[in-house]
């Protein structure tokens, strides 16, 4: 059923019904890992090479090897389908053509790290494929593959139940401690780490967090063996890649590749070219919260964690947004920088209020009134930012600004004034005694 | 105006309530099922769903107002949202969101004085490879272009 070019969305018509996914082989590698130590399937899947496909692209098995053995508390595994990273709809696929490749990855992942319950959290605004999956997860209960059934299936004291638990619209539940509180009913604040998850996740429990499409790659790892997965693209970021392409291309979708396959052979030869063959002038590689290129520099690129990091951005969630020469990118930073303004959680003051005023700014921008020191102090507040708040979303709001300014920076110097007029003084400074300034306060 | 959950809905509640270990925890999916009931949460829905997740109204409050997607006022019978975000606007999803808005004659949050449509400018819906895209309450429509969204838009206010 799979090839090495296919793994994750296999070209099999209906794979989505039970009866298919049975037919080509499903579930028998849930059974084969049962068969196997907890401890020998976390190994193989280190040895794999898989790394999470959510972001950090950190390694899987090692993921999982941080559960605790013993513990009196109950497991958890939580998988993440929030996917709202503009640029990214890649587990909208999982979810719609292949769902039941994913029950069997979390089936056998909670058995390696020990678990018998596991939520699935998708996104509220995901309707159509919160039913798709929740149908497959269904069928899977029926047929005894998931809960109490799997005694008589599996022939195995092991039980997992898994949860489906829909989001409300918040970006900032994807990442994982902010998921773990909306599952538990709070507001989706993160939380500070330490503690990590697998030591105080949901409930104060050990908890591991993976995203849907690292877990649809374990059944895989199951089957063929972690040699012949480690074997398939950059050794050191191995598996094939849901590269999910928009903007101006072509044939915008999902394309399932190889990693390390060329950002320029997916661009052209996949994704069609851009309309009218207009020049690239920008490529956000791993959705809107990674560093911009220029598309001057995108020879030899090669879409993989390494590679990328080399190239001075990051694989992310692989959304490959294209920009053409026409492209107004101040415009698209000022809404790049609009959403992380809204989605903002507002625990952190840098985050909180550090994207308000690059909106305003960026604005302003827009407007076609600021000076080359605006893209100074715009710079400034997000270097103010990153770095200095609980969760990432700080420094994926800071990135793209900083990056683009600094990439772009000709561009955005061409379109700055050198004088603007400020419409309304600022009258509380003007008005401000500096030589006494508490005297010159009056109530 | 008073807020009970009825018969129907009761028993969903018991289901919601197995999946989780204490009943704070679904609040999220308790809230889901009054404001299908309700058409939006109202105080009187926080307050019930503070009753039945056995938490306060306060910390009800806090999870309505973090949360986009519980309407706090009555939105239209089709609540149309439109994406704006990079990939969208790339490919004029802000020309979408315009035409939308001049035809409707609402802005960002407004609702028609017949009580029919809603109007939100929303964040990346993940249709990014087939923008743009508009979703009428929780229908997605994608591939657009101005013309064809403002027909699904006399479609519907002809149903």
């Amino acid at each position: 059923m799979w090839t090495k070019e296919r793994i994750v969305l296999p070209l099999i018509e209906n794979l989505h019904e039970i009866e298919v996914y049975k037919k080509n082989g499903g579930y028998q590698n849930a059974k084969k890992a049962f068969a196997l130590h907890p401890d020998e399937v976390i190994d193989t899947v280190k040895k794999s090479g898989l790394r999470g496909r959510g972001g950090a692209a950190f390694s899987a098995g090692l993921k999982w090897s941080f559960m605790p053995k013993s513990t009196d508390k109950p497991k958890y595994l939580c998988i993440n389908g929030d996917e709202s990273e503009p640029g990214s709809f890649k587990d909208r696929q999982i979810f719609e053509y292949n769902p039941h490749q994913l029950i069997e990855g979390v089936l056998i992942a909670c058995h390696a790290i020990g678990a018998n319950i596991a939520y699935v959290y998708i996104r509220g605004e995901y309707h159509k494929w919160i039913k798709l999956f929740q149908k497959a997860l269904d069928d899977a209960y029926a047929a005894g593959y998931v809960g109490a059934g799997m005694k008589n299936t599996f022939g195995t004291d092991f039980k997992v139940e898994i949860y489906v638990h829909k989001g409300a619209g918040a970006y900032i539940c994807g990442e994982e401690s902010s998921l773990m509180n909306s599952i538990e009913g709070h507001r989706g604040y993160p939380r500070v780490k330490p503690p990590f998850p697998a030591q105080k996740g949901l409930w104060g429990c050990p908890t591991t967090i993976n995203n849907v499409e690292t877990l649809a790659n374990v059944p895989v790892i199951i089957d063929k063996g972690w040699e012949w997965f480690s074997s398939i693209g950059s050794p050191k970021h191995p598996g094939t890649i849901l590269y999910g392409v928009s903007g101006h291309v072509n044939k915008p979708g999902v394309y399932e590749l190889p990693s390390g396959t060329l950002l320029t052979d997916i661009i052209y030869n996949y994704a069609g070219g851009v309309p009218g063959d207009k020049k690239i002038k920008c490529v956000i590689p791993g959705g809107s919260s990674m560093p911009p290129l220029r598309g001057d520099s995108l020879e030899g690129i090669k879409m993989d964690a390494d590679s990328l990091k080399e190239a001075g951005s990051s694989i992310g969630t692989a959304g490959i947004m294209v920009m053409d020469e026409d492209t107004d990118l101040i415009a698209v930073l000022a809404r790049i920088t609009a959403f992380y303004y809204h989605e903002s959680c507002g625990q952190c003051t840098p985050c909180r209020e550090g994207t308000g005023w690059m909106l305003k700014i960026l604005k302003r921008m827009a407007r076609g009134n600021a000076t080359k020191k605006d893209l100074d102090l715009l710079v400034s507040v997000a270097n103010n930012i990153d770095g200095n708040t609980i969760c990432a979303l700080g420094e994926a709001a800071a990135w793209p600004v900083k990056f683009m300014v600094q990439r772009f920076r000709d561009e955005f110097e061409s379109k700055m004034k050198d004088e603007i007029e400020i419409a309304v003084p600022n009258k509380v400074h003007s008005m401000r005694d500096t030589v006494n300034p508490i005297a010159s306060i009056t109530i | 105006m008073e807020f009970h959950f009825s018969e129907e809905n009761l028993s969903k509640l018991s289901g919601v309530f197995s999946k989780y270990p204490n009943k704070k925890a679904a609040v999220m999916p308790v809230l889901y099922i009054a404001q299908e009931q309700n058409g939006y949460i109202s105080n009187e829905v926080i307050s019930e769903v503070s009753k039945v997740c056995e938490i306060t109204e306060e910390e009800v409050m806090g999870v309505v107002t973090f949360y986009t997607m519980y309407h706090q006022t009555k939105p239209g019978k089709y609540h149309i949202q439109v994406c704006t975000n990079v990939s969208c606007m790339l490919r004029d999803g802000f020309e979408i969101y315009d035409a939308v808005k001049e035809k409707l004659g609402i802005s960002n949050h407004g609702v028609t004085g017949d009580g029919l449509f809603s109007l939100e400018e929303v964040e990346c819906m993940g249709s990014c490879g087939t923008a743009p895209m508009i979703a009428v309450n929780e229908d997605f429509h994608e591939n657009l272009t101005k013309e064809l969204t403002l027909q699904i838009l006399d479609n519907l206010k002809q149903v």
